[in-house]
């Protein structure tokens, strides 16, 4: 890294997500780096919309009480604040409370008196509803103007916060603020920003560092240190024994954005495109030229609502016979299926979803050159039910059991069984999520749509703030 | 004619947000770049009819400092809906690896 620079800010990232780990010993040597502050993110709509919709962690406690833990005794030995945004995986209202109920007891084990900040964005559909209304809520592409039966079809929704609402926890003398959906790289430019660094630079070097380690060429090996200054900022490796390259830091604007260069976040547009990545030595980078464009003040909204239940019911076939003729098998199969159900359950085909993917011969349902692919050697069967309720997506799926078991490619041939791996053959897989919103809502105060909620922790409890 | 597969370095996909997908083709040399480049087979038209989307909504990038192209288009089926079987989009590209690459 360069050498110290008297107005730079620097900011500990110890991992790309909080829940995934960071080495003790690289974090260690971060913490040696004199930073101001330690951000990190702790969600994404990454794993799909199950975690928003039904409201839960997919990081399990154990591993984000171990690493707020690692993070809660870096930061009082250091007396600088820590961040941790999209608490709980979707950033709803109860992942925030989730983590301030672990955050409370870690406190209370190292014998912490420590101020704690709590951000909530989660959003009340009604009054969301009054946005919508007065025309304060837009598409982004490829979604459809908002209705107001889509938002009341989400079970959660929640509103992604910009860096504001943390800058004003801080002033507020916040030690550690637990946020509710942050967007990944407003957690990370904070404090950078509240200081008056320059805004592009900021932007860039949160998303640079969003992932933790990604921009590194060891991207296991624990997160990254940023130091923003008012020419440019530098990263470099946590670990002694990783670096960060101008190849896997720029290559880093890739991952996991439909655009290379832009980035839209609350307020601002960051862009990339003129900027240049030097290395400084074999291990850090700077990166100079990131510039950005003002832009009306929106926070984008994440919203995810049940669209019925499912059960599956996973089976085989290797009959040589079958491979060879497996469409018109698979064909054959959904007619009777169908005939069934409507025979015997009285269920119309548009009452319920029948999904049949064979594993090993196209399940994905990929373009091109699926129709000229030699016969599997043997294909999985995926029978997915979806249904208003989970006892009728089940009954459904227990009344196909015999023809997923027994059904012949011609009627006239002797009774194959396949090979079924359960007992019982149905899985019940609970509700099905979908993600309903893709837009963005426009407010004047970045404040407007964020609840706080501050305590001090003492002994286990939690002790209001006036 | 070889195809994509014989001469980029590495192709990847992966979910951009929960309606979108994003694939890299990183070519290696600026000369491979140039061929993938310019091969018709990739371009937004090509690409558009290949996933059965819009030609309008898929977005062609040149990174060229990185010799990488990288096609961005919205998924027909958003991440997780019912009949999605890639829920982070991390098969996609396959499809692109017999492109036709001069």
């Amino acid at each position: 890294m360069s050498p110290s620079r008297p107005d730079a800010c620097r900011v500990l990232v110890p991992s790309g997500v909080l829940g995934s780990g960071c080495p003790q010993a690289a974090f260690d040597r971060g913490l040696t780096l004199d930073p101001h502050v330690i951000a990190v993110d702790a969600g994404s709509t990454d794993s799909g919309p199950y975690y928003l919709g039904a409201g839960v962690s997919k990081m399990t406690r154990k591993a984000v009480k171990r690493d707020l833990r690692q993070l809660m005794v870096g930061r009082a030995k250091l007396g600088i604040p820590l961040l941790i945004g999209s608490c709980g995986t979707s950033g709803t209202d109860a992942g925030v409370d989730w983590m301030a109920e672990i955050c409370t007891e870690i406190a209370a084990e190292e014998s912490q008196s420590v101020k704690v900040a709590l951000l909530y964005s989660e959003q009340d559909p009604e009054r969301l509803a009054t946005y919508l209304a007065k025309g304060a809520i837009s598409p982004l592409a490829p979604a459809g103007p908002l209705t107001a039966e889509t938002l009341k079809a989400c079970d959660h929704i929640v509103g992604l916060m910009g860096f504001e609402p943390f800058a004003a926890a801080i002033e507020d003398g916040a030690d550690i603020v637990l946020a509710g959906r942050t967007t990944d790289t407003a957690v990370l430019a904070a404090v950078p920003l509240m200081r008056g660094l320059p805004v592009g630079p900021s932007w860039h070097a949160g998303k640079t560092a969003e992932c933790g380690g990604l921009c590194t060429t060891k991207s296991r090996n624990g997160g990254v240190m940023l130091s923003i200054d008012a020419g440019g900022f530098d990263v470099e490796p946590l670990a002694a024994d990783n670096s960060c390259t101008p190849r896997s830091v720029s290559a880093h604007m890739l991952y996991e954005n439909s655009d290379p260069y832009e980035l839209r976040e609350p307020g601002v547009m960051l862009n990339a495109r003129d900027a240049v990545y030097t290395a400084i030595d074999e291990r850090s980078v700077r990166v100079t030229g990131s510039s950005h464009v003002a832009m009306p003040y929106t926070l984008k909204l994440e919203g995810s609502g049940a669209v019925g239940y499912r059960t599956m019911v996973f089976s085989a076939i290797s009959d040589p016979k079958i491979m060879a003729e497996l469409d018109r098998f698979l064909g054959r199969l959904r007619d009777r299926l169908a005939a069934g159900i409507r025979s015997v359950l009285g269920y119309e085909p548009d009452e319920y979803d029948f999904d049949i993917r064979a594993y090993g011969a196209n399940a994905l349902g990929q373009p091109g050159e699926s129709t000229v692919r030699p016969a599997p050697l043997e294909v999985g069967l995926m029978a997915l039910v979806t249904a208003p309720t989970q006892d009728m997506a089940t009954e459904i799926a227990k009344f196909s059991n015999p023809m997923l078991l027994h059904f012949p490619l011609n009627p006239d041939d002797p009774m194959p069984s396949f090979a079924f791996p359960f007992s019982p053959a149905e899985v019940e897989l609970g509700r099905l999520y979908e993600f309903k919103l893709q837009h963005i809502v426009s407010i004047s105060d970045p404040l407007e749509l964020v609840r706080t909620s501050t305590f001090t922790t003492h002994q286990g409890e939690r002790l209001a703030v006036a | 004619m070889p195809s994509l597969k014989d001469v980029a370095q590495y192709v990847r996909s992966k979910a951009a947000g929960p309606f979108w997908v994003t694939i890299d083709i990183f070519c290696g040399d600026a000369a491979t770049f140039e061929r993938v480049r310019k091969a018709q087979s990739l371009s937004a038209d090509a690409v558009a009819k290949l996933y059965g989307v819009s030609a309008d909504s898929v977005r062609v990038f040149e990174v060229e400092p990185l010799n990488v192209l990288k096609i961005s288009f919205p998924r027909l089926r958003p991440q997780g809906s019912p009949h999605d079987a890639d829920s982070h989009a991390g098969q996609y590209f396959v499809p692109l690896l017999t492109a036709p690459v001069p």
